[in-house]
């Protein structure tokens, strides 16, 4: 029990990364479509560079720019250009899936440098929660970290409430005093270096090494869920986890039934995709606006000035 | 803005210019010959008679979806659930294929007309699941195309697999009435190429010439002032998915029917996303679906080439493809921009 909880954890990172990161940037007001391609480029050259420097930390860096230049061409074409995110975001991420390949081809199959186990020390002999949360590898641990660094610096600081302002009212923030587009560039860009850090964290930790697609469809599964997590980092990275939980599940279901073992890998992301139906249910919102406490686990509202473009005019 | 046709011109051939640039150092960067790569792509995708005739088959499917999603767009859905809909087409003639019995016109009749169905039907569960379940068109589409990949491989693994061993490389090839007929010793998929013209030009009349053209772009430009005016906006949504759904199930229809013969796990290749892309720089015009689709599918049958010639991945036609239609919707912002700040100007210097 305590191990699969460990591995479910540790499987899960990468995925928490990409959802805090991509609830940040939607947060300040911005969709950054390209999750899928942007996790694949930079899953890539994350391995790509730690192989041929012997560095891990080289490639969670080279991972990182890569997310953050992807996010930055975002912000730039809806910004400056005032086009249609999604469009852009589309066409990124299937561009970057297709560089991946073809850039990645000369590194499918090679061995690589890891990230290296480290007991957190303490807390790691907590009975039970220390097994299962703090005997991991500094990728797990700067999961936990981008949450609750996420969630404290949005809901608990001024610099948050900013962040917010922009990605509700941009014009109310504007007359605030507040740039807009530059806070917009500046939650973009640290959204997509997550997305970045995430495909490191695939290659260089939960799924060893490069192959043609080693992340497919779980840039598409991570814009879902920071749905699901209505836009709040811990909602947002329990999602994750419980993503992680069903794909163990269907896993350790392979076995059982043997004659569709190959179509259970792809249940997890359909369960996942319907769970957003139930977000979106009345009978949920009608509980949340009964039960304030509730609030936040049943209702999931967008930023309002979600995938608009501001000018001052 | 000025739509002269020199501009409009010069709006593709900079971004073109541009794109095989990037291949070029691409090329360079992966240590093969650039100018030799491109040769074999265009050797590789019109250089015969039966290149061309590959090139056309992947045309069709291209080209169908493409022209579905120029409904759907113009609603303003992004129906990515596209793929989903081709697969569902491939499935629904698959079965018809595998149980009617009858005379090859019968049977491949009734397979188009199962894929149209097929497709459409899937189509319409992505919508209702936006009208209704208020589940985002983008996503509702992902998790049908999960659905309908998952049926699809269980499938050919469970029910339809092959006789002895189920395998995931496809079922059984279909018996030989139910292979769409083609002209010549190249192959040539003459009749797919006639519905997928009848195709385009039926999406655009309905586009350019009729009310329900009209009053689907009144939908997709402002849901609520339409609804305002009394256009039934749900029906209107629906109807679009529908459209689409019909077209990329015909799609599919075709896939198993004129190219694998059987049913494959990857039935629908990617054409649909594809597809999207291709509606992105025809700029959401049916008139220049046809052509853009016609140099995407030559790009990607003849990037194949590389693979075999030169050990070259063959994703470089997608780079390609993403790179063109990256900078044409670039350079087309900028130039709005451009042209917009020019008007203010001239507005700001008249008082």
């Amino acid at each position: 029990m305590e191990a699969t909880l460990a591995s479910i954890v540790a499987a899960a990172s990468p995925l928490v990364y990409a959802v805090v990161g991509e609830t940040i940037t939607e947060k300040a007001g911005v969709v950054n479509l390209s999750m899928e391609g942007t996790i694949m480029l930079s899953a890539m050259t994350g391995f790509a560079v730690s192989y041929t420097t012997g560095s891990v930390l080289a490639g969670f860096l080279a991972a990182m720019v890569v997310g953050m230049l992807i996010a930055a061409l975002v912000a730039f074409a809806s910004i400056e250009l005032r086009l249609n995110q999604i469009a852009v975001g589309f066409v990124l991420a299937l561009l970057a899936v297709e560089l991946s390949s073809f850039l990645g081809d000369p590194y499918v199959g090679q061995q690589g440098p890891s990230v290296r186990a480290i007991d957190v020390p303490l807390l790691s002999d907590i009975p039970f929660l220390g097994r299962i949360l703090f005997q991991h590898n500094l990728s797990v641990y700067g999961s936990y970290v981008a949450t609750i660094g996420a969630y404290v610096f949005m809901f608990h600081t001024r610099r948050g409430l900013e962040m917010q302002g922009v990605g509700e009212r941009a014009d109310a923030s504007f007359a605030r005093g507040i740039d807009v587009n530059r806070l917009r560039y500046l939650y973009t860009i640290v959204g997509g270096g997550l997305a970045g850090v995430a495909g490191a964290a695939f290659s260089l930790d939960v799924k060893l090494g490069w192959r043609e697609g080693l992340t497919t469809n779980f840039g598409w599964i991570a814009l879902a869920i920071v749905i699901f997590g209505g836009w709040h980092p811990l909602r947002a990275a329990s999602g994750a986890y419980l993503f992680g939980v069903l794909q163990t599940v269907s896993l350790k279901l392979q076995p059982v039934f043997p004659g569709v073992s190959q179509i259970l890998p792809l249940l997890p992301f359909v369960l996942m995709i319907f769970a957003l139906v139930l977000v979106y249910l009345r009978l949920f919102r009608e509980l949340g606006d009964r039960h304030p406490m509730l609030r936040h686990l049943l209702i999931a509202d967008p930023p309002s000035g979600l995938g608009t473009t501001f000018h001052r005019e | 803005m000025n739509h002269t046709w020199p501009s409009r011109l010069l709006g593709v051939a900079v971004p073109l210019v541009l794109a095989l640039v990037v291949s070029v150092v691409l090329l360079q960067l992966a240590g093969a010959p650039p100018f030799e790569a491109l040769r074999l792509l265009g050797d590789g995708s019109v250089g015969s008679l039966a290149k061309i005739s590959d090139t056309l088959s992947a045309w069709v499917p291209l080209t169908l979806a493409a022209a579905g999603l120029v409904v759907t767009f113009a609603a303003g859905l992004w129906n990515i659930g596209v793929e989903g809909q081709i697969v569902a087409g491939a499935i629904a003639a698959t079965w018809v294929a595998r149980e009617m019995p009858g005379s090859a016109p019968v049977v491949i009749t009734l397979m188009l007309v199962a894929g149209v169905v097929g497709g459409l039907l899937w189509a319409l569960l992505a919508g209702v699941l936006k009208t209704r379940g208020g589940v985002n068109e983008i996503f509702g589409g992902l998790g049908l195309d999960f659905v309908a990949s998952g049926l699809a491989i269980y499938l050919i693994i469970g029910p339809w697999k092959r006789e002895g061993i189920a395998s995931t490389s496809g079922t059984d090839l279909f018996r030989p009435e139910a292979w769409m007929p083609t002209v010549g010793d190249a192959q040539i998929p003459v009749i797919p190429v006639v519905l997928t013209v009848l195709a385009v030009v039926l999406v655009y009349v309905l586009m350019r010439g009729t009310r329900f053209g009209l009053r689907l772009k009144a939908v997709g430009k402002n849901r609520r002032s339409a609804h305002l005016l009394g256009i039934p906006t749900e029906r209107y949504t629906l109807a679009a998915f529908m459209v689409c759904g019909a077209l990329a199930g015909l799609a599919g229809a075709i896939l198993v029917s004129s190219v694998f013969h059987k049913l494959v796990p990857a039935v629908s290749g990617g054409y649909g996303f594809l597809g999207i892309l291709v509606v992105l720089l025809a700029g959401y015009r049916a008139a220049w679906i046809a052509p853009i689709a016609l140099f995407f599918a030559a790009v990607a049958v003849g990037s194949t080439q590389l693979s075999l010639r030169l050990d070259l991945d063959s994703s470089l036609g997608g780079v390609l493809q993403g790179v063109l239609v990256l900078l044409v919707i670039l350079l087309g912002g900028w130039r709005a921009v451009r042209s917009r700040r020019s008007t203010e100007h001239a507005a700001q210097e008249e008082p």
